[in-house]
């Protein structure tokens, strides 16, 4: 059964909670309030529906892979995240975030990020709103995701270099969260997935699930060429884009699959598959399935992909798995590559290497899919990956 | 005068003679840390030590022994600080039974506010030992009150926003925030976080009952060649800082 809303713990049947220092308790329940209400003001929802539409380009079209659908036996749509303003389906989080900052009488925003796109959906935002930004981002995945870093800075904000651990997104969650100890005063954490302490699993599954609220009805089966799902597929990493366009369709007959990084395989122990292989704790103030070793200390993770590249995964997607209501797989960092090039060969689209992971998923499973309609949430596009796939000589 | 002081520095074998040194300098208590690899509430200093003592074999076995050790050769009263993780880890009643084994009196869990602290005091408290909680200069009323009806057996006084971390003047929160929790409760009270000199800690143990110092004590571990170099840095840091903190209870 789908859940509208934590119980008043922040729990999704066990999964989510609040594990914060005290210090951040007494900002996380006025964001909790803050957020209720504006999400019951229909003015709010007027001046977010109206950015969406007017300057993030929502609703973001469905597509037809025709070339892709003859490939693998069945009907491929692409839902494309990847046009929305900036790149990637970050952008409906922070927009929605950054009006709730100015709401709370804020005036500095930070964020985390580890492909990057959601560190430049939050600059992005800022910028609009005029807001001071600074963005945490690891070491290594400054490197990796160069072009992301370069918009950011030229959207003003302060990109701040990660360097503890392996210098990817888990470090710089930790980073923003010990920033925000100091600063709660007059800062707001925009983070960047459903994960972390309540309220921020609830309010971003809130500000994403417009992406499976117009699937539905963009292939609501009413009109020709649009038929209903049978299939929902999206990557997950902390597990957004897969929220936002479950959520909508969680306890229906559509089949629902998330699609994790396998990394180097499973085997290796090399991966970002909390959900697949790892196992319930804590992390980032959260309940929920994580890597982590027989001391419960947190295991780093490994993907090619940055964004995927994460030892934890949203609460609520622990409750989904644990209840049967999703269906949860993972794919290796070899087939990931190999579906970028897949879709840019055939259908002309690069996607972003986290997306690519349930292309991959998607081909891979296809003998068992004939003659399904298949939706593939295209989460973000890959330019910011076309360097680090093809080696900075060609 | 109460040290914090990461569990299996500068290795787990030499750990004990690090709390020693202390004790001979005149600490009151101990803060035992329990390494963990990503602590939200610490800064730089208490990151790397963590890492260290992990690298070095600590973990959150090695430190409830080095804990054990601790209670016994010190004898002096010994809380354990850790992060929420390795508890369900090892699974609650089994760290509460290995906790009152050794001899601990209390545990601080950094990332566990009040909230969400019920089945950790309920498995607790059976073996008699105590989970304290947290007030920030943050807390609300609402929330101080909560803290106190949840019956800790001390009360940890976060001295300044922020992660622990050494700082360059004393928080200008915690005669405040002392204060405000006096007017509710009787528990004792600690304060700690970014207390780094002798003269804040004298600021902080005028209001409080006992002043922990962690980083500032820390850095001394990381900064010393050897064991003993550590021992040695640790005795005259103690020795100030205890000193500083007599002052007032005899004034
Ligand atoms: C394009 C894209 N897709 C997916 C993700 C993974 O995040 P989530 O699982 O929250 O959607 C990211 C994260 O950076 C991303 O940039």
């Amino acid at each position: 059964m789908r859940l509208e809303r934590p119980d008043t713990r922040g729990r999704f049947a066990g999964f989510g909670g609040q594990f914060a220092p005290e210090t951040l308790m007494p900002a996380l329940e006025e964001l909790e309030s803050e957020f209720a209400k504006a999400w019951a003001d229909p003015e709010f929802h007027a001046e977010l529906d109206a950015l969406l539409r007017d300057y993030v380009g929502r609703p973001t079209p469905v597509y037809r892979a025709a070339r892709l659908s003859d490939q693998f036996g069945l009907e491929l749509y692409l839902k494309r995240e990847d046009l929305a303003h900036t790149g990637a389906h970050k952008i409906n989080n922070t927009m929605g975030q950054a009006l709730l900052t100015q709401r709370m009488g804020k005036s500095r925003v930070i964020a985390e990020t580890g492909a990057g796109q959601h560190g430049v959906a939050t600059a992005t935002a800022c910028a609009l709103l005029g807001q001071e930004c600074v963005v945490y981002m690891g070491e290594k995945d400054i490197e990796r995701q160069a072009l992301n870093v370069h918009r950011m800075r030229m959207l003003g904000t302060e990109v701040r270099a990660v360097t503890s651990g392996a210098g990817t997104l888990k470090d710089a969650v930790s980073a923003a969260m010990r920033d925000w100890v100091a600063s709660v005063a007059d800062t707001h954490y925009i983070i960047g997935s459903v994960v972390g302490p309540h309220p921020f699993p609830w309010i971003v599954r809130e500000l994403q699930k417009v992406i499976g609220e117009e699937l539905q009805s963009q292939m609501s089966g009413k009109e020709p060429n649009r038929p209903r799902p049978d299939m929902v597929v999206a990557c997950v990493g902390g597990g957004s884009n897969a929220m936002g366009i479950f959520y909508p369709y969680v306890g229906s007959d559509v089949e629902l699959v998330g699609v994790e990084a396998a990394g180097y395989g499973l085997e290796t122990g090399q991966h970002g598959a909390s959900l697949v292989a790892g196992s319930p704790g804590v992390i980032h103030g959260s309940m929920t399935y994580l890597l982590q070793d027989d001391q419960g200390q947190i295991l780093e993770a490994h993907s090619i992909s940055a964004g995927l590249d994460y030892p934890g995964v949203g609460p609520e997607h622990a409750y989904f798995k644990e209840a049967g209501l999703v269906r949860y797989e993972s794919i290796t960092d070899d087939e990931a590559v190999a579906a970028v090039h897949l879709l840019a060969a055939t259908e002309g689209i690069i996607p972003a290497l986290e997306s690519a992971h349930g292309l991959a998923w998607i081909a891979k499973e296809a003998g068992n899919l004939q003659g399904k309609v298949v939706v593939l949430n295209l989460s973000g596009r890959g330019d910011k990956d076309v360097e680090q796939i093809t080696g900075p000589d060609e | 005068m109460l040290p914090y002081m990461t569990a299996g520095l500068p290795t787990p074998s030499h750990s004990v003679e690090l709390f020693t040194a202390m004790a001979n300098a005149g600490a009151d208590g101990f803060e035992v840390g329990i390494p963990y690899a990503d602590p939200l509430m610490d800064g730089p200093t208490i990151q790397a030590a963590g890492d260290r003592a992990l690298e070095a074999g600590s973990g959150v076995r090695v430190g409830l022994d080095i804990l054990e050790e601790v209670v016994s050769t010190a004898g002096k009263p010994s809380v354990v600080m850790t992060y929420v993780n390795p508890i369900l880890r090892m699974g609650i009643d089994d760290f509460a039974d290995r906790v009152a084994t050794a001899g601990g009196s209390a545990v601080i869990i950094a990332d566990l506010p009040v909230d969400e602290a019920e089945v950790f005091t309920a498995a607790f408290n059976r073996r008699g030992i105590g989970l304290v909680l947290f007030i920030a200069p943050t807390t609300t009323e609402e929330r101080l009150e909560r803290v106190v009806g949840a019956n800790p057996p001390f009360i940890y006084c976060i001295a300044d926003l922020g992660v622990t971390g050494q700082r360059a003047t004393a928080s200008d929160h915690i005669e405040e925030l002392v204060a405000r929790v006096r007017q509710k409760t009787d528990t004792p009270i600690v304060a700690g976080v970014g207390i780094s000199s002798p003269e804040q800690a004298n600021v902080a143990a005028r209001v409080a009952d006992g002043v922990i110092v962690g980083s500032a004590l820390v850095r001394e571990v990381l900064d010393a060649s050897d064991a003993a170099g550590a021992a040695a840095a640790l005795y005259s840091a103690v020795a100030a800082y205890a000193a500083a903190v007599r002052r007032t209870s005899t004034n």
